[in-house]
């Protein structure tokens, strides 16, 4: 069944306070838990338990892709599809191929990097609920957000409240679907 | 724990410097000031001004592109034996250029020198605007640039592929990866700001654009996590990539055995004259910025300082990239290469070679006096001087190379013609123009990284 609402947000006015808080959060059991800050933390990530990150495996992946089709491109084009017969040169001249090679490694590795960035980021994004909360403008400004969301196994409208309140937040918030 | 004690030698060596931001500033008072720039309005008098005149070249730009269009590129000074002309020049000058921006934002980033934060998003600009307008030049330089897109790998009818052996299609890939590249480097980091400037904008249509461009960013631990990892892995892509670029670039000369070009310094000597152009451009266009908008609290002058010293350095390694090149010419025991060299010192275009020794070589050198570099007007001069003596030493290269063949029955004289001036001049006007655009609407600063370099930022707690 899905929840009345999304879940709940809470303001907190340094990165310190927000530290702590996702970390009591956390430590309370809750799993279904974001922060929203106006720059990137560290200590969040340990804070909120989250993964290591599987993007540089992908841009690798996507980098070795690159150069092994533009090499191969080269290698079609000059010795298979278009031969050119030069004074008797090889056709697979193989040190006139590496400065493209290079650049398709780069580009299909950092076009990886990009996409691979939003598309597990789910962005774009056209709506989100936390939105709602006209305070959640200042998210990318200079307050930062802890978001416990319903779907939470945990999470109980009074309950959660009363925790988020516990940890002496600037104010709390139910955040509508 | 060596780490550690690292990290608090590099933090009390920090402290020592003069800061990075002006005192007095937090979160919200940097957010409100760099967003107020695009967000203000109306929009100023002198903008007007300065946008219009860029305008005005665009379309000069305009004009000369259709007159090329119909009458070929005859209307240009080119002709057997220098069939590369302000093409070519202009062309390399404006990559050069195009090279500080992803060396600030990717080699910068990764030594991590924080001074950079404030000059990256800007530098990035100017090094895409650059690059557009280089990017011009080979395709007018064509003759038939509807037929540019043969240079493109792709089956077709024709069963026509490029020559790969060629660094005129080498070319075509540097400079295409580094736009892309560059692009998507730019764009990402944008992304958090332009997320600030839409929840900032009171006006319905800033709403919208900038609520497209940050493409729903909420500033989730989750995103920043794989935001930061894309923005490293990118860096670390683009750092090679910056210096492939004008490596690339310096084939187009160095692979062929023309005297004059045929030489093995050209790669890394092109790639710190670029490095150098590119600085001295960031400088060009950061001081007056800088003193219209009253950002002296986030561009101080601690950043002046470090570029001054930047082009210091790289004006030196272009001095000895001039030096070994003529050594190369006088111990190679070649009389062609030989009298390349001598030619260039006392030929007919004598008086371009000795005016870019005194740009590139003699004026940088007032920067080892402090003086010079605290003080942004002299900076300033020392910046248009190198970025005349760049243009220069291109055209020495490219034209001083190619008039005098093997037989002086092949000898011949070029000067560029009013259509290669105007062609010149409109693409000035063009990147003026993207940069007016760029500093109305787009925050000339990263707001996401200032906020980090804050003493607040930090987060202050007991390890258990």
């Amino acid at each position: 069944m899905r929840p009345r609402i999304h879940g709940m947000l809470a303001e907190f006015g340094t990165p310190t306070d927000l530290v702590a808080a996702v970390r009591r959060t956390t430590e309370a059991g809750y799993r279904r838990v974001d922060a929203c800050t106006p720059f990137p933390i560290e200590e969040l990530e340990e804070a909120l338990r989250l993964q290591p990150t599987r993007l540089p495996l992908l841009v690798l992946l996507g980098g070795i892709l690159g150069g092994a089709g533009g090499y191969f491109m080269q290698y079609y084009a000059a010795a298979i599809a278009y031969p050119l017969n030069i004074g008797g040169r090889p056709l697979h001249s193989w040190p006139a191929f590496i400065p493209i090679t290079f650049e398709t490694t780069v580009l299909v590795a950092a076009f990886t990097a990009v996409f691979a960035m939003l598309a597990l980021n789910g962005l774009p994004m056209p709506y989100h609920p936390v939105f709602n909360v006209p305070r959640f403008a200042m998210a990318s400004r200079d307050q930062f957000f802890l978001v416990i969301e319903a779907t939470d196994p945990q999470f109980d409208e009074e309950r959660t409240r009363q925790f988020l309140l516990d940890l002496q937040p600037h104010d709390v918030w139910e955040v509508p679907h | 724990m060596a780490t550690e004690v690292h990290r608090e030698v590099h933090e009390q060596r920090e402290s020592a410097r003069p800061p990075l931001i002006g005192p007095g500033h937090n979160f919200a008072t940097v957010t409100d000031k760099i967003s107020a720039l695009a967000l203000s309005r109306p929009t100023s008098r002198r903008w007007w001004l300065g946008f219009g005149f860029s305008f005005a070249l665009v379309m000069l730009l305009l004009l000369a592109i259709s007159h090329l269009l119909v009458r070929g590129v005859g209307i240009w000074g080119i002709n057997v034996p220098v069939a590369w002309g302000f093409a070519i020049v202009n062309f390399v000058w404006w990559i050069g250029i195009g090279h500080a921006g992803t060396l600030i934002s990717a080699i910068l980033l990764l030594l991590h020198q924080q001074w950079r934060t404030s000059i990256n998003r800007f530098a990035e600009a100017m090094t895409l605007f650059a690059v557009a307008c280089a990017g011009l030049f080979p395709l007018l330089h064509m003759g038939r640039p509807w037929y540019g897109y043969w240079l493109v790998p792709y089956p077709n009818t024709m069963q026509l592929w490029p020559q790969f052996r060629s660094p005129l299609v080498w070319d075509v890939f540097a400079v295409t990866t580094y736009l892309l590249v560059s692009l998507m480097f730019w764009y990402v980091g944008l992304v958090p700001d332009m997320a600030t400037l839409r929840d900032r904008s009171t006006h319905r249509m800033g709403r919208i654009v900038y609520g497209v461009l940050a493409m729903g960013w909420r500033g989730s631990a989750r995103h920043w996590q794989r935001y930061e990892a894309a923005y490293t892995l990118l860096a670390g892509l683009a750092a090679p990539l910056v210096v492939s670029v004008h490596t690339v670039v310096s084939f187009d000369f160095a692979v062929a055995i023309l005297p004059g070009w045929h030489s093995t310094v050209f790669p890394p000597y092109f790639v710190a004259g670029a490095i150098f152009s590119g600085f001295a451009m960031v400088l060009t266009l950061v001081i007056p910025i800088r003193a219209l908008y009253g950002l002296h609290d986030f561009i101080t002058a601690r950043h002046l300082q470090n570029m001054g010293k930047i082009l210091l350095a790289t004006g030196l390694m272009v001095a000895y990239g001039y030096l070994m090149e003529a050594f190369a010419a006088v111990y190679s025991g070649n009389p062609y290469e030989r009298y390349v060299q001598v030619n260039r010192m006392i030929g007919p275009y004598a008086l371009m070679y000795w005016a870019l020794i005194a740009c590139n070589i003699v004026t940088p050198q007032l920067l080892w006096f402090r003086a010079v570099r605290a003080s942004p007007v002299a900076l300033f001069g020392v910046a248009m001087v190198v970025n005349v003596g760049m243009w220069l030493e291109r055209y020495v290269i490219v034209v001083v190379s190619l008039h005098r063949d093997y037989l002086p029955s092949s000898w011949g004289m070029y000067s560029g013609t009013i259509w290669d001036w105007a062609t010149f001049l409109g693409t000035i006007g063009l990147f003026l123009s993207l940069v007016f655009l760029f500093i109305r609407f787009m925050p000339v600063i990263s707001i996401f990284e200032m906020r980090t370099l804050l003493p607040e930022a930090k987060v202050k707690e007991e390890l258990p």
